[in-house]
Formats: structure tokens, sequence, C-alpha cells
């Protein structure tokens, strides 16, 4: 069993390392809708300190969504989400194995890159490690959580659109728990409550998304 | 006793007796429904006393609350016939899920807007950012949603099947949507907006609420029995029997 995840995971990180434009386009993304922000709504430092957390929140998650189009794409398109299916491998290890693969190559980046943009949006640099915490477990959350929208739409020509509007209501409890803990941080208030219920969320995406996204996949392969 | 549960339990999962026995259902309960809305707000517009701190535009509680009690009650429809029909393979669960879908989402409208109209006299502003709005907001995004995945769909079953899917996923969210936004209201902003439990309702204006929101619910009834029986006939267009029901109908 480990030999497979392993293999799949190995074949995942290739595929993403031959497509790197894929790779870098949601974090120009991200860089781009951040500082929109400053340009849009105000260049003083004092108030985008105060939208610092929820700004960047955002745009890391619209970047992520971004990507989730493709996660069943390709594989769909060639054929070889179907032999997935029918392997004797279950299938809901293998779309773990690609969901975590995504995270790696988007979220993580994302996560990454956050400290650099926080400081353009001059977030207390006190509050930088839990926003790069809370921001990992939310981009893989949405990367869980996504992986059921994309597997719901993966047969659309239009997909990207209905997979935003599939998966952001869901994840409106993760934005809320994620950027109250960054914000109650630099506020100087209590914030492992939320950090708390953000994990278990996340830990809730982890145990039950394998499963939906695999009947969503049996439904729309199908199609 | 089993069997015969079984048996009516198949009976009435099946499109054609279905079809048929619905017949006088929803005329009866659509002018039923009529005639309870129509008392309710004739009652509820004209008779009840004026309300001592909002005056008289607390009336639009007729409408408002209703609608907003059905648009929840909706989703729940929609998510339970989806699971019967994921479970036990019955088109008409699917049938009926998918015509939920529209009047959920017509309620949701009309639970946002007459709140809106509600919220300009009593608050002084068309829209908060308050927890229940913010929920019954993302609660329209979630039919918004169901309705673009079927319409997606190029097969109509796998449509079916798909918004089944993401209808329990969404059940399930539903109350860490509301715990999490009740969460985030109150940190950001001290409950301020009070006004509607200053004091338990007077039985004036009770009686024609309950009467409307049972208007309501009869009306939410005759309207999805109409629309399911005509996905039915759109479905299952291609059986005798549904070719001769639309040709009766045409010939009308």
């Amino acid at each position: 069993m480990n030999v497979v995840l392993r293999q799949m995971l190995a074949r995942e990180l290739t595929l993403a390392n031959r497509r790197r434009s894929d790779l870098a386009n949601p974090l120009f993304f991200f860089l781009i809708v951040v500082s929109l922000f400053p340009i849009g709504v105000t260049p003083d430092l004092q108030k985008l300190s105060e939208m610092a957390a929820g700004v960047l929140w955002v745009a890391a998650l619209l970047a992520a969504l971004l990507s989730l189009d493709l996660l069943f794409r390709h594989d769909f398109e060639d054929g070889s989400l179907e032999q997935m299916l029918l392997s004797s491998v279950p299938a809901q290890l293998l779309v773990l194995c690609k969901t975590l693969s995504h995270w790696l190559v988007t979220g993580l980046p994302l996560t990454l890159m956050s400290p650099v943009l926080s400081v353009m949006l001059a977030l207390p640099v006190s509050a930088i490690p839990l926003l790069m915490l809370t921001l990992a477990i939310g981009t893989l959350t949405l990367s869980l959580l996504g992986g059921i929208g994309a597997a719901l739409t993966v047969g659309l020509r239009k997909g990207g659109l209905l997979l935003t509007i599939l998966i952001m209501p869901l994840f409106v409890p993760v934005i809320i728990f994620g950027t109250s803990a960054v914000q109650s941080f630099a506020n100087g208030m209590p914030w492992t409550a939320q950090l708390a219920l953000l994990g278990a969320f996340g830990a809730g995406a982890f145990a039950v998304s394998p499963w939906l996204t695999v009947a969503a996949l049996r439904v729309t392969v199908g199609d | 006793m089993w069997q015969a549960f079984v048996r009516w339990f198949h009976k009435w999962s099946s499109p054609k007796w279905f079809y048929e026995m619905s017949r006088p259902w929803s005329f009866w309960l659509g002018w039923l429904a009529l005639i309870c809305i129509a008392t309710a707000l004739v009652w509820g517009l004209a008779f009840s006393p004026v309300e001592r701190l909002q005056g008289n535009s607390y009336r639009i509680i007729f409408l408002h609350v209703p609608s907003a009690f059905l648009s929840q009650a909706i989703y729940m429809t929609i998510a339970v016939a989806g699971a019967i029909g994921l479970v036990w393979r019955i088109k008409l669960a699917f049938y009926a899920a998918k015509q939920c879908i529209p009047i959920g989402m017509s309620m949701a409208i009309l639970a946002l807007a007459t709140g809106a109209i509600w919220g300009k006299p009593t608050w002084g502003a068309w829209w908060v950012w308050d927890a229940r709005l913010t929920s019954m907001l993302i609660l329209l995004l979630l039919y918004l949603g169901l309705w673009a995945l079927h319409n997606a769909m190029e097969r109509a079953e796998s449509g079916d099947r798909a918004a089944a899917i993401l209808a329990l996923v969404g059940v399930v969210n539903i109350p860490i949507i509301k715990f999490s936004v009740n969460w985030w209201n109150t940190l950001h902003q001290p409950a301020t907006l009070k006004v509607t439990e200053a004091a338990p309702m007077h039985m004036s204006m009770l009686i024609p609420l309950l009467l409307s929101i049972f208007g309501f619910y009869l009306a939410f009834l005759a309207w999805m029995l109409m629309r399911t029986r005509l996905e039915i006939l759109d479905r299952e267009k291609k059986a005798r029997w549904a070719q001769q029901e639309i040709r009766n109908l045409e010939a009308q």
C-alpha cells in the first residue's frame, strides 16, 4: 500500500513539475490581488494593517481555488482518472494523494509566500507565524473540500466558475476562524479557540472528503 | 404489516402512480393555501394592533418569518429527498428534490428582500452584516450552487446524483456555518439588534402569523407537487402513458 501511495505522490509531483506555469500562476495571482487592495482601498498603513489578515486570507483562497479546477481535469481528459476508479487500490487513497499533492504545489507555496506580502500590508511581524500556520491549515482544508467540488464539475466545460460557486459557501467557517485567529492575536486577544476550531474543521474535512470526492467522481466520470 | 408498508412505499415511488394520485392534491392544497395566506394577511395587515416600538413597519413579519422558515425547511427537504434517491435509487425523490430548489431559492430571496425592507425603518440600514442575515445569504448561495450544478450537467440523472451529494455536504455544513457566523458576529459587534425580542407576542399578532406560516407550508406543498408533476412528464416523456398524458394536455 505504501508503495502505491509513494508512487502516486511522486507521479503527481512530477506532473506538476512538468507544468511549471500552472505552478506559478496562483502565486502571481496572489501577489496581484494583494497589491490591488492598497491601490483600490487606501495606501494608509494603519488601515491596511487592520485589514491585512483578511486580505491575505481571501487572496490566498482565491488563488488556490483558481488551480483547483485542474485537480482532476487532465487525468479525466486522458482517461487515467477512470483507471484510478477501476483499480484495486481504494480510490479514496488515490484521491487523497491527489488532493495532498495539490496542497503541496499550491497551498504550501502560497503559505511560504505570505510573509513577504504581509510585510507589504503592515501586518505586525509577531503575527506572521500564526498567519502562516492558519493559512497552511486553511489551504489544506480548501484542497480537501475543493476536491469534492472539482469532482462534481470535472466533466463540465465551464467548471471553474461553477466550482467557485459550489465551494465558497461551504468554506465560510474556515475563513471566519482563520482570519479571526490572526486578528485576535494581532489585537492581543485570546486566539487559541479559533485555531482549535480551524484545526477541527480541517480534520473533519480530511476524514470525510475523500469518500465524498470518490462518490462524486463515480457520478461525473460515468456521465 | 411490513410487507404492506413496502408495497405502499414502492407504489408511491413509481412516477406514474404518483402522477395519477397527486392530480387532485395540488389543486386543493393550492386553494387551501391561498385562503390561509389571504386570511392571515388581511388579519395581520388590517386588524392586528400597532406594535409599540416599531409602529406599523412590523407587519412585514407576516411575509418575512414564513418565507425564512420555509427556505430552511426546503433545504432540509432537498437533502432528505436526495439521500433517499441516492440510497434507494428512487427517481421520484430526485425529481421532487430538483423541483424544490427554485422554490427554496425564491423563499430565500423573499426572506432577504422583506428583511431588508424591514431593516430600513427598524435598524436604519437596508443591510447589516448580522449573523442571521449572513447565514441566510449563504443559504441562498447554496441554493444557487445546487441549481447551477443541476443545469450544468448534460444528463439529467447525473445532475440529480451530483446535486444530491452537494446537498448532503451542505446540510452537514449548515450548522457549522451558523455557529461560525454567530461567533464571527459576536466577536466584532455586540448584539444591539434585539428589537424583535422586546416582548413575547400578543395573541392578536401570533395567530395570523401562525396562520400565515401554515399557509406558506401548504403553498410550498402545492407548488412542489405541481412542479414535480411537470418534471415527471418531462423525464418520463419516452413512456407511453406520459406521451398519452401530454397529448391530452395539449388537446385541452
